[in-house]
C-alpha cells in the first residue's frame, strides 16, 4: 500500500513537471507564431524604407526607427564595449583574488540587475538635463552603461579559460606584458567576447524604458546626435498604444524585425559556445 | 602569431620589475592548476620581473583599473543624481511619502497622486508593484522549480539543449514584444475566457471582482511577468540543482528512494537557498520590469483589493508621466519613486546574488 503510494507520488511528480515545462514553451511558441502570422504580414519594401506616414493615412514605414536604433547602437558600443572589455580584462589578468576585483564583479552584478528606467532617470538628469534637450547622444549614454557589465563579466569568464601556458609562451618571447594581454590572450579569446559582445548588444537593442526621456522618439529621419530620435522599441511602444488597426500592423512588423536580430544573436553565441571554440582550453 | 622572432634574439632584457611583487603572487596561486603550482609560478614571476616595458606595462594596467573602477562610479553617479533630483519631494513630504494619503477636501474621497494640486503619495504604486510581482511568483515559482527538476534530473539528453535555448530565447525577448504581445493576444484571452471562470470560482473571497471589462489589471501584469521572469528562475534552480554533487543522490537511492523522493531528500534540500537566491533573483526583476507592465496594468493610480482591478506600478508610472510631467515636484516624486526602485532592486539583487553565490561557490561546474 505505502509502496503504491510512493509510486503514485513519483509519477504524478514527473507528470506535473512535465506539464509545467509544456507550460512554459507554449507563451514562447504563442509569441513567436503571432510575430511571425502579424509580423510577416506587414514587412514589405515600404516598411524598410519609408518613414511613418501622418495619422490617418496608411501605409509608411519605419525607415526614422531603423536608422534610429542603429545610431544609438553604435553610440551604446562604443561606449560600452570598451570600457567592458576593459573592465574584464582587469578581472581576469590583473586583479584576480583580490578585494577590488571582487568588489568590481559585485558592483557589475548589482548593475545588471538596475531596472532600465531608473537608467533612464540617471541619464535623463545627468546628460539631458545639461544638454536641455532630449537627444540621441543621451539614449546611446543610457544604452551603453546597460552594456557594459554583460560585456565585462563575459569577457572575464571568456579570458579565464584562455590556458597559461600561451600567457606564459608570450611572456617567454619577450613579449611585454601589455602586448601579450591584447594579442595573445584577448585574440584567443576573441570569438567568446565578440559573442560576448552580441548578446549585450542584442539586450540593449530591445530596451525601450531607458529611451522614453533620453531619446524620447522622433517621427521624421535623423542621425544628428544632440537631436531627438527615434528607435524601433519606442515606435512600437507608441504605435501598440495607438488606436489605428494600421499603425498595430507596422508594430507587428517592427517587433519581428526586433526578434529576428535577437534570435540571431543568440542562436550565433549559442552555436560559438557549444562547437567549443574555446572547449577544453583550460 | 604578431611577435616577431627578431624582437627576441635582438633584445637582451634586462631584469627590471615590471609589476608589484606581490600581485603576481597573488595571480599566479589563483590561477594555476593544482597539478604543478610552484614550477609556473617561478616561470611566470621571472618572466614578468625581467620585462622591459615597465612604463607602457603600468599604463596598460592602470588603464583596466579605470575601466574597473568605472563600474563603480556609474553606479555612484546614478545614486548620486537621483538622490539630488528628488529632493524636492524629500523636503516637502518626507518619509510620509511612501505611507501617507490625502483627502480631497471638496468629496471627502481618499486620493493619493494628484498632480494639479501637488499632491503627491507612492501608495499606490508600491502596492501595484508589490502585487504584480507577488502574483508573478505565485505562477513563475513553480513552473521555473518543475522546469528545473524535469530539465535535470528527468529529461531525455536529447532534449536538453532545445529547452536550454526556449528558455535563453525567453529570457531575450524584449519587454516591449511582450507588452505587445500581451495587448493583442493575453488580454483578450484573459478578458473573454480567464477572467470570468475566475470570479465564478473566487468570487466569495473577494479577491477576483467583475468590475473591469477590460482585461487589463494587476493580474494581466502579474501574468505577463510571470512569462518573463520564469527564465531566470529555471535556469537559476537548474545551477544550484547541478551543483548538488551526485554522491548524494546515489547515496538517497541507494536506500530505495523512488526518483521523487531522491530529489526531494537528495536534491531540492541540499539546493534550498540557491533556489530561493534565484526566487529572490527574480522579484528583482518583477519590480522593476517597465514596458509590459505599463501596457497592461491599466495605469490607474487606485488600490483595489480585486487583482482584476486596474491599477499601475512604480516602474509603470514614470515610463508614463515623466515626460509629460507638469511641474518640478511632480517630476522629482517621480524620481523619488526611481530612487526607491533603486534601491529595493539593489538590496534584493546582493541578497541574492549572496545566497546564489553560498551554494555554487566552490564546487565544480560539473557535478558528474
Amino acid at each position: 500500500m505505502r509502496a503504491r503510494l510512493r509510486a503514485l507520488t513519483d509519477h504524478t511528480v514527473t507528470a506535473l513537471s512535465i506539464a509545467a515545462t509544456i507550460i512554459v514553451v507554449t507563451p514562447l511558441v504563442a509569441i513567436f507564431a503571432y510575430l511571425v502570422i502579424r509580423g510577416a504580414s506587414s514587412l514589405n519594401l515600404d516598411f524598410f524604407i519609408k518613414v511613418p506616414k501622418p495619422v490617418g493615412e496608411n501605409g509608411g514605414g519605419m525607415a526614422n526607427a531603423i536608422v534610429g536604433s542603429g545610431v544609438l547602437l553604435a553610440v551604446a558600443s562604443a561606449i560600452g564595449v570598451p570600457m567592458g572589455i576593459g573592465g574584464g580584462i582587469y578581472l581576469a589578468e590583473f586583479g584576480r583574488g583580490t578585494k577590488l576585483a571582487n568588489a568590481v564583479r559585485f558592483t557589475a552584478d548589482v548593475l545588471n540587475g538596475v531596472p532600465s528606467i531608473v537608467m533612464g532617470l540617471a541619464i535623463y538628469s545627468l546628460v539631458v538635463v545639461p544638454q536641455r534637450t532630449f537627444s540621441a547622444f543621451s539614449g546611446g549614454v543610457a544604452l551603453g552603461i546597460m552594456m557594459i557589465p554583460t560585456v565585462c563579466r563575459t569577457t572575464e569568464e571568456m579570458l579565464l579559460m584562455v590556458p597559461h601556458a600561451v600567457r606564459e609562451a608570450a611572456l617567454g618571447l619577450g613579449v611585454p606584458n601589455w602586448r601579450s594581454v591584447l594579442s595573445i590572450t584577448v585574440k584567443t579569446a576573441s570569438p567568446g567576447i565578440i559573442t560576448g559582445c552580441m548578446l549585450a548588444f542584442a539586450r540593449v537593442a530591445g530596451e525601450t524604458a531607458p529611451l522614453l526621456f533620453t531619446a524620447f522618439g522622433n517621427p521624421f529621419m535623423t542621425t544628428t546626435l544632440n537631436r531627438p530620435i527615434e528607435a524601433l522599441p519606442l515606435q512600437i511602444f507608441v504605435y501598440a498604444n495607438s488606436p489605428y488597426d494600421d499603425w498595430h500592423r507596422l508594430a507587428w512588423g517592427g517587433a519581428l524585425v526586433l526578434i529576428l536580430l535577437i534570435v540571431l544573436a543568440v542562436s550565433l553565441v549559442r552555436y560559438v559556445t557549444s562547437r567549443g571554440v574555446l572547449k577544453g582550453a583550460s | 602569431m604578431p611577435v616577431s622572432l627578431e624582437k627576441v634574439t635582438v633584445h637582451v632584457p634586462e631584469i627590471r620589475i615590471s609589476q608589484p611583487q606581490i600581485q603576481t603572487e597573488v595571480a599566479v596561486r589563483e590561477s594555476v592548476p593544482p597539478a604543478a603550482p610552484a614550477e609556473v609560478s617561478a616561470i611566470r614571476k621571472y618572466l614578468l620581473s625581467r620585462s622591459d616595458s615597465a612604463v607602457a606595462d603600468r599604463l596598460f594596467h592602470w588603464l583596466m583599473v579605470l575601466c574597473a573602477l568605472s563600474i563603480f562610479a556609474i553606479v555612484v553617479l546614478i545614486a548620486w543624481r537621483l538622490v539630488v533630483s528628488s529632493q524636492v519631494t524629500w523636503d516637502r513630504f518626507g518619509l510620509g511619502f511612501f505611507y501617507k494619503s490625502f483627502v480631497n477636501p471638496d468629496t471627502h474621497q481618499r486620493i493619493y497622486w494628484d498632480p494639479v494640486n501637488e499632491q503627491f503619495s507612492a501608495v499606490p504604486f508600491v502596492y501595484g508593484t508589490l502585487v504584480s510581482s507577488f502574483l508573478a511568483l505565485l505562477i513563475a515559482v513553480p513552473l521555473g522549480v518543475g522546469l528545473a527538476i524535469f530539465m535535470t534530473e528527468m529529461c531525455p539528453r536529447m532534449l536538453r539543449g532545445p529547452l536550454a535555448f526556449v528558455t535563453e530565447l525567453l529570457a531575450a525577448i524584449p519587454s516591449i514584444i511582450y507588452g505587445l504581445w500581451a495587448v493583442f493576444v493575453l488580454v483578450p484571452l484573459l478578458r473573454e475566457h480567464v477572467n470570468p471562470l475566475l470570479v465564478k470560482l473566487l468570487g466569495w473571497s473577494g479577491l477576483v471582482a467583475n468590475d473591469n471589462p477590460t482585461g487589463l489589471g494587476f493580474l494581466a501584469g502579474g501574468v505577463i511577468l510571470s512569462i518573463m521572469i520564469l527564465p531566470i528562475i529555471s535556469s537559476l534552480t537548474r545551477e544550484v540543482m547541478t551543483a548538488v554533487p551526485h554522491s548524494q543522490r546515489e547515496a538517497v537511492l541507494a536506500l530505495g528512494a523512488t526518483r521523487w523522493e531522491m530529489i526531494r531528500m537528495g536534491v531540492l534540500r541540499n539546493a534550498r537557498i540557491g533556489i530561493v537566491g534565484a526566487i529572490i533573483l527574480g522579484l528583482g526583476r518583477a519590480l522593476g520590469e517597465t514596458m509590459a507592465v505599463t501596457m497592461v496594468i491599466g495605469n490607474t493610480p487606485e488600490i483595489h483589493k480585486s487583482i482584476l482591478s486596474n491599477g499601475t506600478s512604480m516602474a509603470a508610472v514614470i515610463a508614463n508621466e515623466f515626460t509629460e510631467a507638469v511641474s518640478d515636484v511632480h517630476r522629482s516624486a517621480l524620481i523619488e519613486i526611481g530612487l526607491a526602485l533603486f534601491i529595493v532592486t539593489i538590496i534584493v539583487n546582493v541578497i541574492a546574488q549572496l545566497l546564489v553565490w553560498a551554494v555554487t561557490r566552490g564546487t565544480p561546474s560539473q557535478a558528474h
